[in-house]
């Protein structure tokens, strides 16, 4: 048993009061969790204290909130750790800082409004099953492998973890986010949905929707069962892009395609042809730039004239587009041959899935060549000897 | 202390005084760099959304050029760190798949070997703390920091996801810019925004959002009473700094706060002269800083 202190932030709407911090004293085993410690708080120091609940062991998803900022569950963080993730800077004296979920409207202490924002950004992908055709007559039927692609999706428990930790929603609170796009892919990615494109379509084309996330991994960090939710955005992305959903308002899938035609060409960033080509591509003969484009393209021009007057930018390579140089050497038709190679495999490796077949800081060759086996067993010989 | 150096598309591209203050930093400190001027961009997370093999097969390119030299990598980015790690993580999880991905290589005399000579590929700022040491950069300082307030920012992919940036083993990872401004004679100034996103990423795609994040941050750190924020992410240093005009519309308040790049922290600590380090290059103005160092501010 060891004695903690959790800093509690209040805040009861019927009082009128604004939020406060409270601390509370609790005794009980490092190994037991913050919701353990947060019950007996409301137990013996004050029974108003609220909190939701219900099955303490990391499946029902009630319990989420911040705890040292770090969003996830209450129910799965020992109370040990948090006191040590606390205190790695300032000695050992510091409170275990808990808090609601971020994000979100705060109803009592630490119980969030999850309807208006998590559950309505849920609804908003539209996350059934849309088949097309008349029903089988028994249960569709899908080959076992066809599934596997989007159990990771299907493992997520409707926290809200991920939503309290998003940077994007934190700066854009009508981002669609972590928890409901995860969700989406998991309908995207599921061979009996007959609405694909149209999903697709439909979260390229908002935007708050796929191009609005800001690739920060909160909600990867975050996600109390291995979602990894900005991975299903990501393989969206990948989808919408393959689908040649294109013409998206956050110009998101130009970005993509220049940066990724560009490192082919040049090997390095050109940023002059990444400006030009992200906003205005083909610009030889078939310009067709979208307003959003040109927006952009304007709207960049003050940063661009700064960077001249410092300096920054004072080179042909940085202003006109393709002057650039290639990798030296050869060592661009290296690169283009790469391309060439995985443009044809398009491998994914799906690490959650797949797992990993070796120890991770195994420092050792992969496998014993016969020279190698010789080695060690003249080394060994050796040593025998001597 | 010799390495295999990565610097990057960026600190060749718009933050040149960035690869300039590494080379000048790394003399002082004695540390040899051999550049990998063969090698290719990252792929900055943007062509791995595209098409995963391809950047796993462009970075372990990368890599493979690094072991050639037998030396352990290092790069300055903390986006090319955490694009890098991600594919070396898919790579080192699996022999068939990393035999797939030399495949390509070995037709160009390149292979990709897992754990080779203890194979490392870490940022500048970890370097300095976990093998060149804080001692040895302590011994190094001739002009300590004081009464420099910095503001620590550390850019997402070197802070996270924790299980694929090294985490286990070196838990202080996001604690690292703190101990190294310590080291250096400053003092660190907490604030909210240290380990969280400077809004690059979107800035072609959402300004407003982009923008935002950064105003925010710089916003907060002015409030926090910084005099400077420090960052090891060059891609940071462009939405921190260059926009940092346009990021102070959108928040609508007045911003005007120096970001150093960690290779000039370190350098000014060292001896350097703000323009040595290309401090002038900045966008948002470094005269506070400099100002401050010679004494001229009063804490």
């Amino acid at each position: 048993m060891a004695e903690y202190t959790l800093k509690v932030r209040r805040y009861q709407p019927e009082s009128g009061e604004a939020a406060y911090w409270e601390e509370f004293k609790v005794d009980l085993d490092p190994s037991l969790s913050v919701l353990d410690g947060l019950l007996q708080a409301k137990d013996r120091d004050d029974g108003s204290l609220a909190v939701r609940c219900s099955c303490r062991a990391a499946i029902c998803g009630s319990c989420g909130m911040k705890v040292n900022g770090q969003s996830g569950l209450g129910c799965k963080t020992q109370i040990g750790e948090a006191h040590e993730a606390a205190n790695r800077r300032n000695g050992g004296s510091e409170p275990i800082v808990v808090e609601p979920m971020g994000n979100m409207p705060v109803i009592k202490d630490l119980i969030t409004d999850m309807e208006s924002t998590h559950w309505a950004k849920i609804r908003r992908v539209t996350p059934w099953l849309l088949p097309h055709g008349e029903p089988p007559e028994r249960e569709y039927v899908v080959e076992p492998e066809s599934m596997i692609d989007i159990t990771q999706s299907m493992a997520c428990i409707q926290c809200g973890a991920c939503v309290s930790s998003c940077l994007s929603m934190e700066a854009d609170p009508d981002f669609i986010g972590p928890a409901a796009l995860a969700k989406a892919y998991r309908f995207v990615g599921d061979p009996r949905d007959a609405e694909t494109v149209e999903r697709l379509h439909d979260l390229a084309h908002d935007p708050h929707g796929i191009y609005d996330c800001t690739h920060c991994f909160s909600c990867i960090d975050a996600c109390p069962k291995g979602v990894a939710p900005m991975d299903q955005i990501m393989r969206l992305r990948r989808r919408a892009a393959e689908e040649g959903i294109e013409d998206d308002p956050n110009n998101g899938a130009n970005h993509v395609k220049a940066f990724v035609k560009m490192i082919e060409k040049k090997g390095t960033n050109d940023e002059a042809l990444l400006i030009q080509e992200s906003y205005a591509p083909g610009v030889k003969g078939k310009l067709k730039p979208t307003k959003g484009a040109v927006e952009g393209l304007l709207k960049s021009l003050p940063t661009v004239l700064r960077a001249i007057k410092t300096g920054k930018a004072r080179s042909p390579s940085k202003l006109i587009p393709g002057v650039h140089p290639k990798l030296p050497g050869g060592a661009q038709d290296e690169v283009k041959a790469i391309y060439a190679h995985a443009e044809e495999h398009r491998e994914e490796f799906n690490l959650y899935i797949k797992g990993e077949d070796e120890d991770f800081v195994e420092p050792e060759p992969d496998e014993m060549t016969d020279a190698t086996i010789e080695a060690e067993a003249a080394a060994a010989a050796e040593s025998e000897e001597s | 202390m010799k390495l295999a150096y990565w610097p990057g598309c960026v600190s060749r591209g718009f933050t040149t005084e960035l690869h300039g203050s590494m080379a000048f930093t790394a003399e002082k400190l004695g540390i040899e760099l051999v550049e990998l001027d063969r090698a290719n961009c990252c792929g900055a997370g943007i062509i791995a959304e595209h098409n995963q093999e391809l950047a796993d097969t462009l970075n372990a390119r990368t890599f493979a050029l690094a072991q050639q030299t037998g030396l352990a990598m290092m790069n300055i980015c903390s986006t090319c760190q955490g694009a890098q790690s991600e594919c070396q993580q898919r790579l080192d999880a699996d022999s068939a798949y990393r035999a797939h991905i030399n495949e390509v290589l070995s037709g160009q005399g390149l292979e990709y070997v897992k754990g080779k000579d203890g194979f490392t590929n870490k940022n500048f700022l970890w370097l300095l703390v976990e093998d060149y040491g804080l001692d040895k950069l302590a011994e190094k300082v001739v002009r300590p920091l004081s009464g420099l307030r910095v503001g620590p920012f550390y850019g997402c992919y070197v802070v996270r996801p924790k299980e694929r940036l090294g985490y286990d083993e070196f838990p202080d990872r996001d604690l690292y810019l703190e101990k190294v401004i310590e080291v250096l004679g400053g003092e660190v100034v907490e604030y909210d925004g240290a380990r969280k996103c400077c809004g690059f990423p979107v800035i072609t795609m959402n300004r407003d959002t982009s923008l935002r994040q950064a105003g925010t941050h710089v916003g907060d750190a002015i409030d926090a009473g910084a005099d400077c924020l420090v960052t090891p992410c060059p891609l940071c240093h462009l939405n921190l700094d260059m926009q940092q005009p346009e990021a102070a519309k959108v928040v609508n308040r007045d911003l005007g706060l120096a970001v150093l790049h960690l290779p000039q922290l370190v350098g000014l600590a060292l001896g350097a002269e703000p323009k040595e380090l290309g401090m002038s290059k900045h966008i948002a103005s470094t005269r506070w800083v400099e100002e401050r160092l010679a004494g001229g501010v009063p804490a």
